[in-house]
C-alpha cells in the first residue's frame, strides 16, 4: 500500500548539489573521513600488493604484519617466515596476478569494513556525496535505490563478514603472542617484549573493540530477541556489546590506524630503516 | 534581564506559490531563545508572521524550523549559541509541504503512521487480564518513546528531503515507532515484510542525520534503525537463518 506523495514548492528554489543554508563548518568532518580513509585504502593497496617485507625476524624477533596474517604460503623469492600455514608459494598461481600473500587474505577484514555500518554512513557521505553532509544538498536524483537495489543490497552480507572477522581476531591475538617469543642462538627460543611486541599486542585489543561492537554481533548475541531478560548471559552479553557498540565509531578509526601502523612498524623493522628496541 | 543588542534575522516569508528571505532586526537579551525573538518580530514589525508554536519547553515539537540551515527546534535553540554578528536565517522544514511563512503541513506523517500494523499484544499472562514484563527487556523501547514528533529527523533525512521518497519511504520517525512496538516484549505482530516493502527501510543509508538533530537525544540509527536492518536480513537475506527457521519455526 503506498504511502500518500506530497508536494515541495519551496525546495525546488533550494535543492542542489552542495546547497544549503549551513553556515557553520560541515564539511571538515566529511572531508577527514575522505583523506583518513583515502590514505587508508592507498597505503593498504600498495601493502598488499607489494609481497615483501611483511615478516620481521631481526635479532631474533618474530614480527608478521596484520595486512598478511593469516599467511598461507610465503611469497616466492622471500626467506620462509615460519608462519605459513601451507608452506611455499604454490606453482599453479596465475603468472598475471601479483604474488602477495596479503591478496589471499585482505578481502575478508576489507569486506567487514566496507559493509560495517558505521563506515557504510562515513563513506556514503564522503565519498559519494549522498548526502554530503546533513542538510546539505545531495545530486538530486529520481534514480536513488539506497541499499535496496544491487549492488548495495549486498551490504546486508555484514554478519557474515562478522564471523571472518571474529576468526582474525584468534589469528592476530596469535600472532601477538608469537612476537613474545625471541628467537637465540642456536634455534633456541627465549620470552622477551620488543617495542614490536607491543604494537603487535594492541593491534587485536583495538581490532577486538571493534569488530565486539559490531552492530550485527549486538543483534546475534540478543538484540534479535524481545524478552533477553529470561537468559542471564545472554542479557550480559547483549550489554558488553551494546558497551562497546556505543563507542563503535572512535574503536572503527583507533583499529584502522593501528592496523596500518602495525604494517608499517613491520615493514621498516623487516626492511632495516628501523631497528626494534628489545625492552627485555 | 542584561543589555539588549540588535540581531538582524532573515526569516522566510511566502506559501505555496513563492516567497523570498526578508530581514527583521529586533532586540535580543540574555536567556532568550529563537522562539522568543520570532514572537517579538511578530509583535514589532510582522504581526502576520505565521509560526506553529505552543509548549516553548522542548515537549511538543510544534516549533520545528531550520535555524542557520540545521534542523532545530526554536524553543530550545538559545539565542547565545548563534552567531549573531551575521543575520541568522529562519527556514520552514524543507521536507513537508509549506503551508505559509515557517508553518508547513507534516499531517503526512500521521497518514504514514495510520499505515503501521498496529500494537498485537499476547494473550495476558494472568487471570485477573494483566501481563507481566521484566524492566530490563522494556526499556529499550521506552527510549522510543520519548519522541515528541518534531519530526526534525524526517526534515534532515536526505531520502525523503533530497530525493522525495514519501510515497515508497516512510522516515526515520517511523522506523522509531515500528522499533516501539515490533522490540516491544509483548506484542506479536511481524513488521518484517511491512518494513521491507512498504515501509523501504532499505533506502536509509545510516548517515545518522536524523540523529544528530533528535531533541530528545534518542539513538535512532543505532538502536532503532539498524536493529531493525539486522531483524530484515535475518527474515529475508540471511540463508543460514532461514535454514536454521526450518528446523525452528515460530517467531520470536
Amino acid at each position: 500500500m503506498a504511502q500518500p506523495d506530497v508536494h515541495l514548492p519551496q525546495r525546488r528554489a533550494g535543492v542542489g548539489f552542495l546547497k544549503t543554508a549551513r553556515g557553520d563548518t560541515w564539511y571538515i568532518q566529511p572531508l577527514l573521513v575522505l583523506l583518513g580513509l583515502g590514505a587508508f585504502i592507498v597505503y593498504s593497496t600498495w601493502a598488499a600488493f607489494v609481497g615483501v617485507d611483511y615478516h620481521c625476524g631481526v635479532n631474533g624477533a618474530n614480527y608478521l604484519s596484520p595486512f598478511y596474517s593469516p599467511l598461507l604460503f610465503d611469497a616466492p623469492g622471500v626467506e620462509p617466515s615460519g608462519h605459513a600455514w601451507f608452506g611455499a608459494w604454490p606453482s599453479w598461481w596465475p603468472a598475471f596476478i601479483p604474488a602477495s600473500p596479503a591478496l589471499l587474505i585482505l578481502w575478508a577484514p576489507g569486506g567487514f569494513r566496507f559493509t560495517c555500518y558505521y563506515y557504510r554512513g562515513a563513506y556514503y557521505k564522503s565519498f559519494w556525496g549522498a548526502p554530503p553532509g546533513c542538510a546539505v544538498g545531495g545530486p538530486h536524483t529520481k534514480r536513488y535505490r539506497g541499499e535496496r537495489r544491487l549492488p548495495l543490497i549486498l551490504q546486508n552480507a555484514h554478519r557474515y563478514f562478522l564471523y571472518l572477522a571474529i576468526g582474525f581476531l584468534f589469528i592476530l591475538a596469535y600472532d601477538a603472542f608469537s612476537a613474545m617469543w625471541f628467537v637465540g642462538e642456536g634455534g633456541a627460543k627465549s620470552f622477551g617484549i620488543g617495542i614490536g611486541t607491543l604494537v603487535l599486542v594492541v593491534n587485536p585489543i583495538l581490532l577486538g573493540g571493534y569488530t565486539l561492537g559490531c552492530h550485527s554481533l549486538r543483534h546475534l548475541v540478543g538484540g534479535k530477541k524481545d524478552c533477553i531478560s529470561d537468559n542471564g548471559a545472554q542479557k550480559k552479553a547483549y550489554d558488553c556489546v551494546s558497551c562497546l557498540n556505543r563507542g563503535h565509531m572512535r574503536w572503527a578509526w583507533a583499529s584502522l590506524f593501528w592496523v596500518g601502523f602495525t604494517d608499517l612498524y613491520v615493514r621498516l623493522c623487516a626492511s632495516g630503516v628501523i631497528n626494534d628496541v628489545r625492552i627485555f | 534581564m542584561g543589555e539588549s543588542r540588535d540581531v538582524t534575522f532573515r526569516v522566510w516569508r511566502g506559501d505555496a506559490s513563492g516567497g523570498a528571505l526578508k530581514d527583521y532586526t529586533t532586540g535580543i537579551t540574555t536567556g532568550m531563545v529563537v522562539l522568543d525573538a520570532v514572537h517579538q518580530i511578530q509583535a514589532e514589525s510582522a504581526p502576520d508572521l505565521a509560526c506553529r508554536w505552543n509548549c516553548k519547553a522542548g515537549k511538543c515539537g510544534s516549533c520545528s524550523a531550520e535555524i542557520n540551515g540545521k534542523p532545530r527546534l526554536m524553543c530550545m535553540t538559545r539565542m547565545d549559541e548563534i552567531d549573531t554578528s551575521v543575520p541568522v536565517t529562519i527556514l520552514p522544514m524543507q521536507t513537508f509541504p509549506l503551508i505559509r511563512d515557517l508553518v508547513t503541513d507534516v499531517s503526512w506523517n500521521y497518514e504514514v503512521k495510520k499505515r503501521i500494523k498496529k500494537f498485537r499484544p499476547r494473550k495476558p499472562d494472568n487471570a485477573d487480564g494483566s501481563w507481566n514484563m521484566a524492566q530490563a527487556d522494556v526499556e529499550r523501547v521506552q527510549e522510543f518513546r520519548k519522541c515528541i514528533e518534531c519530526f526534525l529527523c524526517q526534515d534532515v533525512c536526505h531520502v525523503l528531503r533530497e530525493h522525495e521518497r514519501h510515497p515508497e519511504f516512510s522516515g526515520p520517525r517511523h522506523f522509531i515507532y515500528t522499533a516501539q512496538l515490533e522490540m516491544h516484549p509483548l506484542d506479536t505482530e511481524d513488521r518484517l515484510g511491512q518494513l521491507k516493502d512498504e515501509q523501504n527501510i532499505g533506502y536509509c543509508n545510516i548517515t545518522k542525520c536524523c540523529t544528530k538533530v533528535c531533541p530528545e537525544h534518542i539513538t535512532i540509527t543505532d538502536n532503532a534503525i539498524i536493529p531493525l536492518k539486522e531483524r530484515v536480513v535475518d527474515e529475508f537475506y540471511d540463508p543460514m537463518t532461514r535454514l536454521f527457521r526450518i528446523f525452528k519455526p515460530g517467531k520470536k
